[in-house]
């Protein structure tokens, strides 16, 4: 094996325990850590299967095989930026209304006579 | 129905200690018979306190939402309390609450959203405007017309009056973004087959507190606005969907 593709294979099995370890002590939710899992299982068959990249560039017609990886890694990274956008986007209306309610519960607390003013 | 009618003045109000009892003292000695909604939006400040000194309704938010969600909060109160109208009014002093009658009017009239307008006729015109805020205004202006379908002189202004179905709509569906709140309310509304209509109402210099904007922050949000306002046209296919709706 060359250095390159051990330093690729450690940093996939770090990666691979990194993640497990989230999920282990739940904090990670299951999905993400699905997603993340993908991604490492995808670059460690990467790293141990050499000629994969090159036969799959070769069957796509493509002449630099490394320039699959970098178009495969931003179009998923911006899926998942995007998808992140979304999500925050959803937590902040629900903050939001989140702090709406509590401000109104508290002033029907604090002033419980006032309740439904006529 | 202008007698019966309940109205709620609702107030965002963020750091506004200084300037906020007058307003209220002016609001209660002008418009006696009007409940009052002070939205604390997070302030740092003694507003919460001092409005309810005052004497008036104070939601407290936990943390700044800005101006449009602390609307949104007046609205949700005015729609669970059984509120007919409501009135959005400034807590820096810059309306003057005898010119509210004009807005309601408006509303008495027919409208569901009416907008107090410094530039329109019947306002006064020597209101102070920044050069950012009056090239924004002018580029807003322009693009409300094409969406909406009529002119509207002074889209950015925060006094305004809301009848009960626009607020039951707005409790559910308003736009909390920066200066979203009223440029994009205006366009929603319409959108949503609500009728909108302006007068021209005098407005004062601020009493106290500090202008929100800076430029160039202004000049963001601004072009921000263009691309949301964008959006939401594209949306105007659920317009008709609703007036078929509403018939």
């Amino acid at each position: 094996m060359t250095g390159p593709r051990i330093l690729v294979l450690v940093t996939g099995v770090l990666c691979l325990g990194f993640i497990l370890r989230l999920v282990r002590r739940r904090e990670l939710r299951g999905k993400y850590s699905l997603l993340w899992l993908t991604v490492g299982i995808f670059g460690l068959v990467i790293a141990l299967v050499p000629g994969l990249l090159d036969d799959v560039a070769d069957w796509l017609d493509v002449n630099y095989p490394p320039a699959i990886l970098f178009v495969i890694a931003i179009a998923f990274l911006l899926l998942v930026v995007v998808h992140l956008s979304w999500e925050l986007t959803r937590l902040e209306d629900r903050t939001r209304t989140l702090a709406q309610e509590l401000a109104m519960l508290r002033h029907d607390l604090e002033a419980p006579e006032s309740d439904g003013p006529q | 129905m202008t007698a019966t009618a309940r109205t709620l003045v609702i107030i965002p109000a963020l750091n506004e200690e200084a300037s906020l009892p007058r307003v209220l003292a002016d609001l209660a000695t002008q418009l006696p018979d009007f409940d009052v909604l002070v939205v604390d939006d997070g302030s740092r400040d003694a507003t919460a306190c001092v409005a309810a000194r005052c004497g008036v309704a104070v939601l407290s938010l936990p943390f700044n939402l800005g101006v449009g969600g602390a609307l949104q909060t007046g609205f949700r109160y005015a729609v669970r309390n059984g509120y007919d109208r409501a009135i959005q009014f400034d807590a820096d002093g810059q309306h003057d609450p005898t010119e509210v009658w004009k807005l309601i009017a408006g509303l008495d009239a027919g409208a569901d959203l009416m907008i107090g307008s410094r530039f329109a006729a019947g306002g006064a015109v020597t209101y102070p405007v920044g050069p950012v805020r009056r090239l924004g205004m002018r580029i807003l202006r322009r693009i409300v017309r094409t969406l909406v379908g009529r002119d509207f002189t002074d889209t950015t202004s925060g006094f305004r009056a809301f009848s009960r179905p626009l607020l039951e709509f707005f409790a559910v569906t308003y736009p909390t973004e920066y200066m979203g709140d009223t440029v994009e309310a205006l366009v929603l509304a319409s959108n949503q087959g609500f009728h909108a209509d302006e007068v021209g109402v005098n407005m004062h210099g601020r009493t106290g507190g500090a202008p929100s904007n800076r430029r160039f922050r202004l000049f963001y949000y601004y072009v921000r606005l263009v691309v949301v306002l964008l959006s939401s046209a594209s949306r105007r296919s659920t317009r008709d969907a609703t007036r078929e709706a509403r018939r």
